[in-house]
Parts: C-alpha cells; sequence; structure tokens
C-alpha cells in the first residue's frame, strides 16, 4: 500500500509543500542566509527520499506538478518588468552592458577555472553555460558537446549559490543600488537568483527578472563566438 | 484570478508554440514573458487582469525551485568523477560574474558621481 502511495503525485507535493514550509519557519526563526529554504529543501528531501529508500521518479510525479508552474512564472515575470519599465528604461545602458560583461565573465571564469584544474573537455563545456536558465542552458551545451544532465545540475547549484550569499556579498562589496543587486544576482544565478531577489526587493527583483532571459540570449551568441576565437 | 492564470498559460503557449515553429534558441516560457510585455505595452492587456495571479505565483516562485534541486541527486556521479575543478568553477565564477555585473552597472548608472569626486 505503502509503494503505491508513494507513487502518487500527493506523495511528491506533500513532501515538498511540507518540507519547505518547515524550512521557512527554520529560516524565520533563525535569521541566517545560511538556512535559505531552498537550499535546505532540497538537501532536506534528498536525505528524506535516500533513507525511505524512495526512488526519484516515484518523487518527481508530484515534483514535475510543482516544478510546471515556473512556466507560467516566468511569463508573469513580464508583470513588475511593466509596473517598472520607466526605472528600467533610464538604466538601458548599465542593464545591458552589465549582463554582456556578466555573460562573458562567467563563460571565461567558469571555463578557464576548469581547465586550469584539469577538468576534461565535456566537463568544460558542460560549466560553460552555468549562469543560464534551464532551458537554454540545455540547448546551448546540446549545441556545444558538453553533458546536458551535468549542466542541468549545474545551473541549480549555481542559482542556490546566488540565491543563498548573493545579496550579502553585493553589498560586501559595495555594491548598493538595487538596480545593480538584482542585475547581478540575476545574471549569475538566473531564476532561482531572482526568487530571492523577489524577497528583497521589487524593482531588484524585476531587473533580476529582465537578466534571465538577456543572459540567456547573450550567452547563446558569445558562446560560439569565443570557442572559435579560443581554437576549442 | 482565473482570468489572469488563462492569460499566463495563453502567453506561455503561443511562446512555446513560436519557440519550436520557428526552432528558437530561447525557451517558450521566455518568449512568452516577452510576448506578454508587448502586450501590455501596446495596451491589449491590461495590468489589473493580471495582478494577482503574477503576484501569487511571483512570491512563491522559490518554492517552484526545489523539485529541480532534488533532481540534482540523480546526476551525483557525473558530479563526483570531478568534483574538484566542477566545485571550485562552479563557485568562484558564480562570484566573479556578480562583482562584474554589479560593479560594471553600478558604476555606469551613476556616472555623475566621478565628476562630483
Amino acid at each position: 500500500m505503502w509503494r503505491d502511495l508513494v507513487a502518487t503525485p500527493l506523495f511528491g507535493i506533500t513532501l515538498t509543500l511540507v518540507v519547505y514550509m518547515l524550512a521557512q519557519q527554520a529560516y524565520r526563526r533563525l535569521n541566517s542566509v545560511l538556512v535559505n529554504p531552498v537550499l535546505v529543501s532540497i538537501v532536506s528531501i534528498v536525505i528524506l527520499l535516500l533513507a525511505g529508500g524512495i526512488d526519484y521518479r516515484d518523487y518527481a510525479r508530484g515534483g514535475d506538478l510543482i516544478l510546471f508552474l515556473l512556466g507560467p512564472s516566468v511569463v508573469a515575470l513580464a508583470v513588475p518588468l511593466y509596473q517598472r519599465r520607466q526605472q528600467i528604461w533610464q538604466r538601458k545602458a548599465p542593464i545591458l552592458l552589465g549582463v554582456l560583461a556578466g555573460s562573458l565573465a562567467s563563460i571565461i571564469s567558469a571555463c578557464g577555472l576548469a581547465w586550469l584544474l584539469g577538468g576534461s573537455r565535456e566537463v568544460i563545456l558542460s560549466l560553460a553555460p552555468k549562469s543560464v536558465t534551464t532551458p537554454i542552458a540545455i540547448s546551448i551545451v546540446e549545441k556545444i558537446g558538453g553533458i546536458a544532465p551535468l549542466t542541468a545540475a549545474l545551473v541549480v547549484l549555481t542559482g542556490c549559490l546566488g540565491a543563498v550569499c548573493g545579496p550579502e556579498f553585493c553589498r560586501l562589496i559595495g555594491i548598493t543600488s538595487p538596480v545593480a543587486t538584482g542585475l547581478a544576482v540575476g545574471t549569475a544565478s538566473h531564476g532561482i537568483g531572482t526568487a530571492r531577489m523577489f524577497e528583497v526587493d521589487r524593482l531588484a527583483g524585476a531587473v533580476a527578472g529582465l537578466a534571465i532571459g538577456l543572459t540567456g540570449l547573450a550567452t547563446t551568441f558569445l558562446l560560439p563566438l569565443l570557442m572559435a576565437l579560443g581554437g576549442f | 484570478m482565473v482570468r489572469g492564470f488563462a492569460l499566463l498559460l495563453l502567453f506561455q503557449l503561443c511562446g512555446e508554440a513560436t519557440s519550436r515553429l520557428l526552432d528558437l534558441p530561447i525557451p517558450g516560457n521566455v518568449m512568452g514573458m516577452g510576448f506578454l510585455l508587448l502586450a501590455l505595452l501596446l495596451k491589449i492587456v491590461k495590468l489589473q487582469w493580471l495582478e494577482e495571479a503574477a503576484e501569487l505565483l511571483l512570491s512563491r516562485l522559490a518554492l517552484f525551485f526545489v523539485p529541480a534541486g532534488v533532481g540534482v541527486m540523480v546526476y551525483g556521479d557525473l558530479i563526483a568523477a570531478e568534483w574538484l575543478p566542477i566545485s571550485v568553477a562552479t563557485i568562484l565564477s558564480t562570484f566573479v560574474v556578480m562583482a562584474v555585473t554589479g560593479k560594471l552597472a553600478q558604476r555606469l548608472e551613476v556616472p555623475e558621481t566621478d565628476d562630483v569626486a
């Protein structure tokens, strides 16, 4: 009976919501960025699934239904963009140049570091689109010959890292403007970073949301160019 | 509320259709965001039709990423095989991107501070 229940969407959805609710309570109680609710939920659910001997595919039946809501959420990012269109349009040059420089820095630093540390060609290529939102990152990595599942995992890890400490890191190095902070976290950590920025500031969230699309576009066009230049 | 969700899904569907028909590298939901922004700017769609649904989704955006993160467990072996270059490159590069983007955008955002200083 338990086996059958676990294989229904009810299990995955309930597990995700209950764990996330508890993680949010812990976050409010402890008031520390280290207990970021998304990260704590992911780690807790993975541990629970492994401990209970539950197959990931069983969890995904419910998990995928929650994941589905990401689609309309990305479309909904048009709403804060529209509401803050004047503030954003006034800063179009810093936004576009910031995303362009960040996308270049992402490819060069990720691939360069992996190369210095002796990473294989497939791993180096899989790292290149790590700051790009998952669907765009997958289509990029399939074209350049990396490992798509590895990229998908790295995209999520990059997102969590930026969400956990992005706003704090920006403040530490003297980035104070909400537009610059939102752009930095959105460019580095796509949707997961954007989710965190919406908790910090609405304008920063709107700019981070814009950065998801722009970083995807910039990387799609920059990466083949850089690979040709680097003789890859 | 129902109208808002219906519109969001409709725009996502249009985005998906365009992305597939034209074989674009941009995913359907990002195309849908672009289409919706255009429709709002052209006053084809009214902001108040969407506000409630958009607010509901965006205020819970973080939750929707949890199942994606759990999915990483399936690829644990891939990461373990070359964990050192992967972890160092991912972590350091993420901070490099935030520093480059944030510093540059902030510098360009207020060019007059340089003149004053």
